[in-house]
């Protein structure tokens, strides 16, 4: 059936997706807080997806060489140094010569608002690190605009590529807000080549119970996976905890149901404003209007079809 | 009914008949998709085995498809590890299946610019008439002092600290019964 | 922590969310830091003050567990009045000779309560002579076990006599005030006093701290005295053997524990067991009797049997009581041959044939190009690993084939490279860092030709052995009278052929031991007898195959056993997890708190009492607290109810250690061997009795007092990336691993970059006395400049995982250092150094060797050698006139054969 929400606003997608008594929505709680910018979920990731090689570059973006994510890279962890207030007095670096200005060390150049933290609640120099990955969103544009049914809607409520249906057309990648989908340009002779790839949440380790390949590797458990109920909750504990404890900064960023995607299945805490760790501040399904486009169309195309009939009606008669 | 039947794949008619009218779920799966199973579960056998990089020693499962390693993870069991991995140990199916690795005895001769390959018994052979000539070459019965060292000082080894403790028996024990004692390891580096 | 032992890792994070506070003491920030609650920036080499400044806020404050202190360590204890600390001698302790710069520790021994000077035999007869254990790192024999005093030295449980180790020990460190503190490591008073207050705040009898290092630690000229400084700490507020807390060392390999234990090192046997030396050890007798210690306390005692079961496990039925178990069949040692040395004395030309074992010392030793060198001057080696990796390939593609230096058509050595089995293609166990046995099943057999070090090893010797066959030479005995026949499995064709490959669980019931005559394996090296009818090859790992099964095989879930996990794996000694256990419960047996209690009294239990609790206790089971030794007692006997370091000679902790160690019973600050700083705290520059080889090819950077030590101003130091491994071999050729760190680079600070001109992601190269090398540059704020001694010092970080071979290459960081080693273990000072850092690449081919000459000329490295000895001439004389008197007082004491 066609919801009210089925394009925009809270939904549990899986029924919506013609599922019946579908498991929990499954979905990641990504803990930036802990995060050690190990890498592990990359690799792991990588190792059971089969997923190649991305670049072999040094990006002097701090620790992360893997630039983004992509069709080869379904986690990417971000490392953010953030100059911490000092500029203390006693700090030898900048009593060396105070007129000089920073030397550019290549972290993200865009603007964060201020946090509204008192300066000297803050902590000092800080390194954050956050390994991001596909949203899964309640509301996935990709998935809405995919015209062969590649991209689909599991029983999990997450958003899968199925390799043997996808045609390589592209319309998922303009559509995602993240960024994150992307079709496979190598290396040569990779069998997925052209074809769109992203994150799948492990769909085939789902179907048997298992983690995704990510959280069941991660160290610290800065990557939970469970159900996105929980997680929720989980999240909500935890920032608390984290307030509790002075760390004014942290924020969910993702599991509101209200917001433009209708919440996502894999949402994360933070330590700072989204656009400090590249992610949008407040992104929005591509398709949301597609109800009120759908209308229009829709009477165009009956209009046509009206057309039609009666010309085949006419030329019957 | 037949008409019917040939109907219900047509992909319009599975939205509607399957609740999934925008075509974004039941509807759109491929039979691949169905019939979907990870590694983990269609894996022949699982050997218990351990991480081998650093020294956290955590537990890893390495399945065992066709004789082929196709995953290791995690061991959930393990109270060192909890089933974690770090990225190294998380690549060690890379390093297990690499197309880099070394299937083949490479054997460089004195003086020459390029590998040859060795048959491996034949390198065997090679290598253990060597130990016997330079054991031969080098012995020392007493030392500058007129001690008694019964040794060679002209047979090394260093390494390596991903050996296994059997491993390193059987080094010492060889090595310390031909009298080599310049036997080393990344321990003391 | 969480830059090399990610999953090591969580335990802390874990920690830090039950409330724990986390403080991380680096050069630079890490992922550690990043998670931490305080970063304390710190200056390389300079770890010794800081952690003396915190023993001195200890002592002044009277803040140590007393209770603990009292009982457990040798706080009371009196030292000898000739002993002469630091403070009178320029940073020389007593007993010093400036001609072999090694100590006489006589003056450094307990004060005795009798007179009569055999009483000192024990603390004498293994004092000795320290000439010969800095050559022999005498020091890692104390791996297992702590020094060989007496039984029942003199003792002032009041803590008020001015000579007891307490007193001794406030003096030693009273100069390790705040401001020395950050006036030496760069540390603001603040910062420092912040951690003082944190680490003793969550010490004593309900709270416990962990001291976790890397073993970057022992990378240094004074790297033994490092790990005293955490050692002195721990006890002193009451963390060891007790739940939370003890030292824990971050080893770098999945088996670096098991290689010491059972040890591929030329000073040791399995079960640290000393190799013996054509100096000391002319019988059997000599060799048990240096290691049993008569008239100490403790586990050793039983030496006798640990060294014969050995024997025994070594030559079989050929090793009998008449024949002193074959004690004859061992080579001896008579000094020096460490890696180091090894490896100089193949560049000239002493050495013939060098196996390389899963180790790429052309990238991952001190000194590149020394060890690339010294392979190009062998008649053959033999390398065995995974990857074509540089250590195979110096012939053709080193950075010497580069400057001309290896020309590979006039280099003689043959190369063999073997492929090896990986860690699933074999069976075996590892030792991991916390001592635990872990064995791994083998999941498929080897690709190719590759083999496990078990099947080449034995069929190598067996090989050996048919070629010596029928030799009536008595040198080949030892090679044939070998027990070597380990039953073959695999493939059955293989077997057949006699190529099968050797059972390592054979070879694990052998070195957990078994009774000769039924083939019953010992379940406790308390079983091992002296007489033959047992043997043994590794006494520690003793238990191991008790009952027949292989203990470390066991992997019973740890959501099926208590926290400590007892059932999964096996952990040396006898699956204790905990060492000295038995401090953590109070003197009358009691836990020491409710929250802290972990092995504990129970006097219900048994016939008379038994101690319990959630690990194997470290101590005999039944003997109570109340227990007190017969006079005259001696071994496992003169070990009383309140004597929990069960290993040591009186059965404390060492806060103080008179013998064993070649540099001095307590740390003291001593410069690295390359500072731009002079030694703030004494007149003695470095660590005066460090091993050093002066030679052309090893020259060191000057330091302060030389004219010239500005032409290398900056610190650097070196570490490990998460992304790699070491020398990389693991790393660099898994394109899932090289792509996230695919190049060499070097941190520097933003203040430094602008002085020195450098471009973030541009080039800059870096170089010392020994050579340049290359990478990027990363400027980050991570890495600070400090203010050390009224000045700024700048650090540069660099990774050391790349060489020329693999998916991503680049130059070694090790090609920076020079060779110059620890005196206990003779492990190299490679995480410090001083170096100048200059923008763009470094000069290619021939060119390089006359920039790095230029440097070399420059810094006054040629003719003008820096003194290892600096302290005052008239400290040294009176240094070394305390040993004098010592020689006449305690004449006994110097019967070593030297």
């Amino acid at each position: 059936m066609i919801g009210r929400n089925s394009l925009f606003g809270p939904l549990d997608p899986a029924p919506d997706a013609g599922y019946e008594a579908p498991p929990p929505r499954k979905g990641f709680f990504t803990d930036t807080s802990v995060c050690i910018g190990c890498k592990a979920c990359e690799v792991a990731c990588k190792e059971w997806n089969d997923v190649p090689e991305n670049l072999f570059q040094m990006l002097g973006t701090s620790y992360d060489n893997s630039h983004s994510l992509n069709a080869n890279q379904w986690r990417h962890v971000a490392f953010i140094e953030r100059p911490g207030r000092s500029t203390a007095p006693d700090q030898p670096d900048r009593l060396a010569d105070p007129a000089t200005p920073p030397v550019d060390i290549g972290m993200p150049t865009v603007g964060a608002p201020p946090s509204g933290v008192p300066d000297e609640a803050k902590p000092d120099f800080q390194w954050l690190m956050s390994s991001d990955v596909c949203k899964h969103c309640t509301h996935a544009a990709c998935l809405d605009v995919c015209p062969t049914g590649s991209l689909f809607r599991s029983e999990f409520g997450t958003v899968v590529v199925q390799d043997d249906i996808c045609n390589g057309c592209g319309y998922c990648v303009a559509a995602c807000p993240y960024g994150v989908i992307d079709r496979r340009t190598g290396p040569e002779g990779d069998p997925s080549v052209g074809i769109a790839q992203k994150c799948t949440l492990c769909y085939d380790r789902l179907t048997d119970g298992q983690r995704p390949a990510c959280a069941a590797a991660c160290p610290t458990e800065s990557i939970v996976y469970g159900d996105v109920e929980q997680l929720r909750q989980q999240a909500n504990e935890r920032v608390a905890a984290l307030h509790e404890q002075g760390v004014m900064d942290a924020r969910l960023y993702g599991n509101d149901p209200e917001d433009g995607v209708g919440g996502t299945g894999a949402f994360f805490l933070l330590l700072d404003e989204p656009e400090v760790y590249g992610l949008p501040p407040d992104p929005v399904v591509t398709t949301k209007d597609l109800p009120h486009m759908f209308t229009r169309a829709g009477m165009a195309g009956t209009a046509l079809l009206i057309g039609a009939a009666l010309s085949f009606v006419r030329r019957r008669s | 009914m037949a008409g019917s039947r040939s109907l219900l794949p047509w992909p319009v008619l599975r939205q509607l008949l399957d609740g999934d009218v925008l075509g974004r779920g039941r509807s759109v799966r491929s039979r691949r998709t169905d019939e979907v199973e990870p590694r983990t579960a269609t894996a022949d056998r699982v050997a218990r085995s351990v991480c081998p990089y650093c020294a956290v020693g955590c537990g890893q499962k390495v399945f065992v498809k066709d004789e082929e390693v196709v995953q290791i993870e995690g061991d959930p069991d393990s109270p060192v590890s909890r089933g974690r991995l770090c990225p190294k140990g998380s690549a060690s199916k890379n390093l297990v299946t690499s197309s880099l690795r070394q299937t083949a005895v490479k054997y460089r001769a004195p003086y020459a610019t390029e590998w040859q390959e060795l048959d491996l018994h034949t390198a065997m052979d090679m290598v253990a008439d060597r130990v016997v000539r330079s054991r031969r070459d080098t012995w020392q019965d007493l030392d500058e002092h007129g001690r008694k060292v019964r040794r060679t000082m002209g047979i090394a080894s260093l390494g390596g600290a991903t050996l296994d403790n059997e491993e390193n028996y059987l080094i010492k024990k060889l090595f310390t019964a031909m009298g080599a004692i310049q036997i080393e390891n990344q321990a003391r580096i | 922590m969480a830059e090399a032992h990610p999953v090591g890792f969580q335990w802390v994070v874990e920690a830090k969310k039950r409330g724990a506070r986390i403080i991380h003491v680096d050069p630079r920030f890490t992922r550690t830091s990043a998670l931490a609650h305080q970063h304390v920036p710190i200056r390389v080499g300079s770890d010794i003050a800081f952690l003396g400044g915190i023993i001195n806020y200890v002592l002044e404050n009277e803040l140590d567990f007393r209770d603990y202190v009292v009982s457990y360590t040798n706080a009371a204890t009196i030292v000898s009045d000739t002993f002469v600390d630091v403070d009178d001698l320029d940073g020389l302790f007593s007993g010093f000779d400036p001609e072999t710069r090694t100590y006489d520790p006589t003056s450094w021994q307990y004060e005795s309560e009798d007179t009569d000077a055999d009483l000192h035999r024990s603390q004498a007869d293994s004092s000795g002579d320290h000439v010969e254990h800095r050559e022999t790192a005498a020091g890692m024999q104390h791996e297992s076990h702590g020094s060989s005093v007496s039984a029942r030295p003199m003792r002032d449980e009041t803590l008020q006599h001015p000579r007891c180790v307490y007193q001794v020990l406030k003096r030693h460190y009273a100069r390790y005030t705040p401001e020395v503190v950050e006036q030496v490591c760069g540390v603001s008073q603040d910062d420092f006093l912040a951690v003082c207050r944190a680490w003793t705040e969550n010490s004593g009898r309900e709270r416990t701290t962990a001291l976790v290092y890397s073993v970057g630690w022992t990378q240094h000229s004074v790297g033994v005295q490092y790990i005293r400084a955490g050692a002195i700490l721990q006890l002193l507020l009451g963390n060891m053997g007790r739940p939370g807390g003890g030292i824990m060392a971050l080893r770098g390999h999945a088996s670096i524990q098991g290689s010491t234990d059972i040890p591929t090192l030329f000073n040791l046997l399995p079960g640290y067991l000393p190799m013996p030396n054509a100096a000391k050890h002319h019988t059997l007798t000599d060799w048990i009797e240096s290691v049993r210690n008569p008239g100490a306390k403790g586990f050793w005692a039983n030496a006798g049997a640990y060294g014969i079961n050995l024997l025994k496990a070594y030559w079989g039925d050929a090793a009998t009581a008449d024949n002193d178990f074959c004690f004859d069949y061992m080579p001896r040692i008579t000094g020096d041959h460490g890696t180091y040395r090894t490896v100089l004395d193949m560049i000239d030309g002493k050495v013939k044939g060098y196996f390389l074992l899963g180790q790429n010392p052309a990238v991952g030793s001190a000194h590149g190009r020394a060890q690339r060198l010294g392979m190009a001057n062998l008649d053959w080696l033999v390398v065995r690993d995974l990857f074509e990796i540089e250590s195979a390939t110096f012939w053709k593609d080193s950075p010497e084939v580069e400057t001309g230096e290896i020309v590979p058509e006039e280099c003689r050595t043959e190369v063999f490279l073997f492929p090896a089995a990986s860690h699933v293609e074999k069976e075996g166990t590892f030792t991991q860092t916390q001592r635990m046995l872990q064995w791994r099943e083998k999941a498929v057999e080897p690709p190719g030709d590759a083999t496990s070090e078990l099947w080449f090893f034995y069929h190598l010797g067996r090989m050996v052995r048919e070629r010596l066959a029928g030799s009536d030479d008595e040198r080949d005995r030892p090679v044939l009278d070998l027990a070597w026949d380990y039953p073959l499995h695999g493939d059955p064709e293989q077997v057949a052929a006699g190529w099968g490959e050797p059972s390592a669980e054979a070879v694990l019931k052998e070195i957990n031991g078994y009774e000769v005559a039924t083939g019953r394996p010992l379940s406790t090296f308390t079983e091992m007898k002296a007489d033959g009818s047992t043997l043994g090859g590794c006494w520690i790992y003793t238990g191991v195959y008790k009952d027949g099964v292989n203990q470390a095989a066991r992997r019973t879930s740890r959501h099926d056993q208590s926290p400590v996990a007892p059932e999964w794996g096996w952990a040396w000694p006898l699956n204790r997890r905990i060492l000295y256990n038995r401090a953590s419960a109070d003197p009358e047996g009691r836990p020491w708190s409710e929250r802290k209690a972990y092995v504990w009294w129970d006097p219900e239990k048994g016939d008379a009492g038994e101690w319990v609790g959630d690990d194997v206790p470290d101590f005999e089971k039944t003997k109570p607290p109340s227990y007190r030794a017969p006079e005259g007692s001696e071994g496992v006997e003169a070990i009383e109810g309140i004597d929990p370091f069960i290993m040591q000679g009186d059965g404390k902790g060492a806060l103080y250690v008179p013998q064993g160690l070649v540099d001095g019973p307590m740390p003291t600050h001593y410069e690295p061997v390359e500072s731009p700083f002079r030694n703030l705290v004494h007149g003695q520059q470095g660590n005066p009795t460090r091993k050093e080889y002066r030679r052309d090819d090893n020259r060191m950077n000057p330091v302060p007092d030389d004219d010239h030590a500005d032409v290398f101003p900056f610190v650097f130091t070196t570490s490990r990336l998460t992304e790699h491994h070491t020398a990389g071999g693991m790393s660099r050729y898994l394109e899932h691993l090289a792509e996230l760190q695919p190049e060499m680079f070097v941190e520097v600070s933003p203040a430094l970059a602008r002085e020195r001109g450098l471009e973030h992601m541009g080039w800059c190269h870096v170089i010392t006395a020994r050579s340049a090398i290359e990478g990027r540059v990363m400027v980050t704020e991570r890495l600070r400049p400090l203010r050390v001694e009224g000045r700024i010092v700048h650090q540069v970080w660099m990774p050391y995982h790349w060489g020329q071979s693999g998916l991503v290459s680049g130059d070694s960081a090790n090609d920076l250092f020079g060779i110059s080693l620890d005196p206990n273990v003779l492990i190299q000072e490679s995480k410090v150094g001083t170096c100048d850092v200059r923008p763009g690449k470094r000069p290619r081919g021939t060119a390089l060797r006359d920039y790095v000459d230029g440097y070399v000329a420059r810094s006054g490295a040629v003719d003008h050698v820096v003194p290892v000895v600096t302290a005052s001439a008239d400290a040294v004389r009176r240094s070394h006139d305390v040993q004098e008197d010592g020689k006449d007082q305690h004449a006994p004491h110097q019967v070593e054969d030297r």
